[in-house]
C-alpha cells in the first residue's frame, strides 16, 4: 500500500512537468487547469517598479506595449495623463531598463505576442486600452457595467475585474466585474 | 503544551510592543529632520493652521474650474482612507496616529510634496508651504 503510494508519487513528477510544457505560456483554460501554468503575461517582479508605477494604479505588466511606448512614457512623466510621475533620476533608468527589457516585443508569452500583432499603425501606444487586441477583447463589455459603474469608472482599471491581474492572469474564468458579477459571454 | 504556547504568545506580544516603539520613534525623527531642513531653507516655524485651511482651498483644474483641492483624493479626513480622483485607487490615510507607515522616509515626503503640489497647485511648494504640511499632518 504504501509502496504503492510512493511510487505513483514519482510517476506523477515527469507528468506534471510535462503538463506545464505543454501548456506553456498559456493562462486560458487549458485541459490541465488544476496545474498551474504559466500566465498569459509575464507578472511584475521588479519592486523598485511596483513601488513606483504601482502607487496611482495597477501596476501594469510591461509586456503590454512595446519597447518604444515605454521609452515616450518615462520622457514625459511630469505630465502623465494629467499626472506628475516624476521619479529620481538612478530610479527613472532602472525603471525604463526593466520596461523597455520585458517589453511586448521582447516577451514571447502569449498576449504580448497578441499585441503586437494588433498593433498596425500605431507604433507607441500610450495606453494598454488603446491597442487593437485590448479592444477586440472588450468591445462586448455595455458602458452601464464601466464608465457608469463607480466600483470600476475606467477599462484602465484591469485589476477591478481581473481577480487574478497581478499574478499576469487575464483568462475568463477570473473575471468579475463589480456590482455585475461572474463574466459569462 | 500549554505553557509553551503561551510562552510564544508572550514573545509575539513583547516583540511586537518593541517594533511599535521602535517604529514610533523613526517616523518623530524622520519627520523632524525634514522640518529642520525646510528651517535650513529659509521656512520660519511651521504653522499647521495655514496648511488646514489650504489643504481643502480650491485650485483650477484642466478646464479652468476650481475643483482641485488636497482634499480631492485624500478627503478632508486625514484619518480616513482616500482614493485617486482619476485611478479610483485607495489611499492609506495620512495621519500617522492612524497609519505608522507615514512620515518615515524622506524622499517619499519630497516625492510626493512635488507630485501633489503640481498637481493641484499647478506649481511646486515653497519651503514654508511644505513645513506647515507636514506639521499639518503630523498633528492629525
Ligand atoms: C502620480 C500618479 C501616477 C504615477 C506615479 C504613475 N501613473 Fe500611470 N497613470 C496615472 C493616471 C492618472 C493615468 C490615467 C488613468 C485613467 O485614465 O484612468 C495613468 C495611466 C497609465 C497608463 C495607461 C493605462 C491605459 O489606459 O491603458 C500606463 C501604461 C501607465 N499609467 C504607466 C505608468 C508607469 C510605467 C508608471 C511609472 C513610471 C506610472 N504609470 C506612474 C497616474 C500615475
Ligand atoms: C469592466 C471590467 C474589466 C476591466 C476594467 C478590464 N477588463 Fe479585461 N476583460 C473583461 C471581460 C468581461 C473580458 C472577457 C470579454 C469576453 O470574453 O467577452 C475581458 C477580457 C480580457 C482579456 C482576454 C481574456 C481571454 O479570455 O483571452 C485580456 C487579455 C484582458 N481582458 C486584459 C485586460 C487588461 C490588461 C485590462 C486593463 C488595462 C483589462 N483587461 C481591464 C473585463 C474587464
Amino acid at each position: 500500500m504504501k509502496r504503492a503510494y510512493w511510487f505513483s508519487m514519482i510517476a506523477a513528477v515527469p507528468l506534471l512537468t510535462l503538463g506545464s510544457l505543454s501548456f506553456g505560456d498559456d493562462d486560458d483554460d487549458g485541459v490541465l487547469k488544476f496545474w498551474k501554468k504559466q500566465p498569459g503575461i509575464a507578472p511584475v517582479i521588479n519592486p523598485l517598479y511596483k513601488e513606483e508605477c504601482g502607487s496611482c494604479h495597477f501596476a501594469y505588466q510591461p509586456g503590454w506595449l512595446p519597447e518604444q511606448s515605454w521609452r515616450d512614457m518615462m520622457s514625459n512623466l511630469d505630465s502623465h495623463f494629467g499626472d506628475n510621475a516624476e521619479v529620481n533620476p538612478a530610479n527613472h533608468q532602472a525603471i525604463l531598463d526593466y520596461l523597455v527589457n520585458n517589453s511586448a516585443d521582447k516577451s514571447d508569452h502569449r498576449r504580448s505576442k497578441k499585441i503586437m500583432q494588433s498593433l498596425g499603425s500605431l507604433t507607441a501606444p500610450q495606453r494598454i486600452t488603446e491597442t487593437g487586441y485590448f479592444k477586440h477583447e472588450h468591445d462586448e463589455i455595455p458602458d452601464s457595467l464601466v464608465e457608469k459603474n463607480d466600483k470600476v469608472a475606467s477599462l484602465s482599471h484591469c485589476n477591478a475585474c481581473h481577480q487574478d491581474a497581478e499574478q499576469g492572469s487575464f483568462s475568463e474564468g477570473n473575471i468579475k466585474i463589480p456590482g455585475h458579477g461572474k463574466w459569462d459571454d | 503544551m500549554k505553557r509553551s504556547s503561551s510562552l510564544v504568545m508572550y514573545t509575539v506580544l513583547i516583540l511586537s510592543a518593541m517594533s511599535v516603539s521602535v517604529r514610533g520613534l523613526a517616523y518623530g525623527s524622520v519627520a523632524s529632520d525634514v522640518l529642520a531642513g525646510y528651517q535650513q531653507s529659509g521656512a520660519q516655524p511651521p504653522d499647521p493652521e495655514r496648511a488646514r485651511v489650504m489643504w481643502t482651498e480650491k485650485y483650477p483644474d484642466d478646464n479652468g474650474k476650481n475643483t482641485r483641492s488636497c482634499a480631492s483624493c485624500h478627503t478632508e479626513n486625514l484619518r480616513a482612507a482616500g482614493k485617486h480622483v482619476r485611478t479610483n485607487k485607495a489611499i492609506e490615510p495620512l495621519a500617522p496616529s492612524i497609519n505608522r507607515e507615514r512620515l518615515t522616509d524622506a524622499n517619499k515626503i519630497e516625492k510626493w510634496f512635488k507630485r501633489n503640489c503640481k498637481w493641484t497647485f499647478g506649481r511646486e511648494c515653497s519651503a514654508q508651504e511644505k513645513s506647515d504640511f507636514l506639521s499639518y499632518i503630523l498633528t492629525q
